[in-house]
């Protein structure tokens, strides 16, 4: 009783305390363009009015669902593969290790000149920005697998693809879901900065527009909250499925 | 093809077995793990392999089990080399080996390989309801405690029924007590059941309790130095004046007294065998 009311009295706390604190800050400051924490709130009741809040909300949303999906398809088979043969491994590895650290923000003239000003572009960014965490999770999680895993299927007479259904794979599920999760977060980081760039819809474009035209700082503040808390979102999404039996062996310690 | 008449006999033939390990990064000192091996295991019997802690007996394991290829010499299995892993030798690992995103039913069920729904069922509940873990189907591992996993890993090999057993030092994880029950439950299990039983330990009263024979290794490169028969009825006691006896031998073979303290002689070959006892 005494956890629960401390783990949700405590942050309300700081939510007050911060939100009051920069209410006054502007007061103070009389800042003319700077927004009060009600003009935000005003900015999205404006955006819900004109029906564009939905709108770019199942935009952004959009774009990450089909490059991270994507980038789970691909990621997934690629990194177990690269995991279980090692010569994969050494055949594709440096590469692998010379363009993760490239950020995907560095993409974006590629994909504008490969892809042009559409929904693809950001899709390819995100697709990229996720596919490096899974694989490199799945290929970590295969060579981590306990080798009396292997070896006990091995000895129940389980070969070659039913191997890798039935043992390599849910072996490696925990450590996977920790790349998906991870690669979640930053796709939603590139999706924001994707569309302040590529095309003219989502929450990226919210903030990039709402500045352009006519430094609307509460609509680019109302963006920012909606992505924090849509980033929450997603993130808690992900985590509901850490509590499922087939991956929470490897989790929970 | 003129094998050895005994090969036919035995469920497990050791030839001439040796292994030799590569060192990594110093390939002109490998280690001598195995050397000379001979053994043969007869069909439904229950022999413990007993030796320092290093001494190849799990390796010797491994290779029977065909995880690992010797060096020289062979292991038969019903007459024919072992190549690699079959699922008439199951292995039991001392690591426990039980899938842990498997439940418990799931586990036992594995490598059950029987026609029908109905007979894996009944078959995968025969063996949990034999290593008393009835009410635990649908458990995941992780909520059970170590000596229930490794229950479940010995209902696993059971139920692919296999025609032998391999137990690398399935209870050296465990505590004392827990130890001391499955190790009666084991052996209750094997009187049912009748499998034949290979099984890696250090120690010697664990052996005593268990074995039909007792094979004594010495240290690496490691012998056979001695097969002790136990021909002492089961449930056998410890304190039972004749297992203390064999106790002390096995010891004494190993050249170690009952405290464990290294007596005279050491363990390189010198000291006199009793005449029952040589090889």
């Amino acid at each position: 009783m005494k956890d629960r009311l401390q783990s949700i009295g405590l942050p309300l706390l700081v939510a007050i305390v911060f939100v009051t604190g920069w209410h006054f800050a502007v007061k103070v400051t009389g800042s003319d363009i700077f927004p009060t924490p009600l003009m935000v709130v005003a900015g999205l009741v404006e955006l819900a009015q004109k029906g564009v809040l939905v709108k770019y909300i199942v935009a952004s949303l959009f774009r990450v669902t089909a490059g991270f999906l994507l980038a789970v398809f691909v990621g997934i088979p690629f990194g177990l593969l690269l995991g279980w043969f090692t010569p994969l491994t050494r055949a594709f590895n440096p590469a692998i290790q010379v363009l993760r650290p490239i950020s995907p923000i560095a993409w974006i003239p590629v994909a504008i000149l490969w892809f042009g000003v559409s929904d693809v572009a950001p899709i390819f960014l995100i697709f990229l920005a996720s596919l490096f965490p899974i694989t490199t999770a799945a290929m970590a999680a295969v060579q981590n697998i306990q080798l009396v895993y292997i070896r006990a299927a091995r000895n129940f007479g389980i070969t070659g693809l039913d191997l890798f259904r039935k043992v390599v794979f849910p072996a490696a599920l925990p450590q996977i879901l920790t790349g998906l999760r991870l690669a979640l977060g930053v796709a939603w980081l590139v999706v924001v900065a994707a569309e302040m760039i590529a095309v003219n819809s989502g929450l990226g474009y919210l903030i990039i527009d709402a500045r352009n035209a006519g430094k609307r700082y509460d609509l680019v503040v109302a963006g920012m909250v909606l992505i924090g808390l849509i980033g929450l979102g997603l993130d808690l999404l992900i985590r509901q499925m850490e509590k499922l039996d087939e991956v929470r062996w490897g989790l929970s310690r | 093809m003129a094998a050895p008449q005994d090969d036919t006999r035995s469920k497990i033939a050791v030839r001439s077995l040796w292994m030799t390990f590569q060192r990594k990064g110093d390939p002109a000192q490998p280690i001598h793990v195995l050397e000379d091996i001979h053994l043969d295991v007869r069909d439904g019997e229950f022999v413990c392999l007993v030796g320092p802690s290093g001494c190849g007996k799990s390796t010797l394991l491994n290779i029977a089990g065909g995880f690992l290829k010797a060096t020289q010499g062979e292991i038969l299995a019903d007459g024919r080399p072992v190549l690699e892993p079959d699922p008439k030798r199951i292995f039991i690992f001392q690591e426990n080996a039980v899938f842990p995103w498997l439940t418990v039913e799931e586990n036992v069920g594995f490598g059950v390989k029987r026609e029908t729904e109905a007979d894996r069922k009944a078959l995968v509940s025969h063996y949990i309801e034999m290593v008393g873990l009835t009410g635990f189907a649908k458990t995941h591992p992780r909520e059970l405690s170590g000596g229930m996993r490794q229950r479940v890993e010995i209902a696993r090999a059971l139920a692919a029924e296999p025609d032998v057993l391999f137990m690398d030092e399935p209870f050296g994880a465990l505590d004392y007590l827990t130890r001391l029950r499955l190790r009666h439950e084991l052996i209750q299990i094997w009187q049912r059941e009748k499998r034949t039983v290979l099984f890696v330990t250090h120690d010697v009263e664990e052996a005593v309790q268990l074995a039909d024979r007792v094979v004594v290794m010495g240290r690496r490169p490691s012998r056979i130095r001695a097969i002790v028969p136990v021909d002492v009825p089961r449930p056998r006691d410890l304190d039972d004046p004749t297992c203390r006896m064999l106790r002390d031998e096995i010891f004494g073979v190993m050249g170690l007294d009952h405290q464990g303290q290294r007596v005279s002689g050491d363990s390189t070959g010198s000291i006199q065998l009793p005449p029952h006892l040589r090889k």
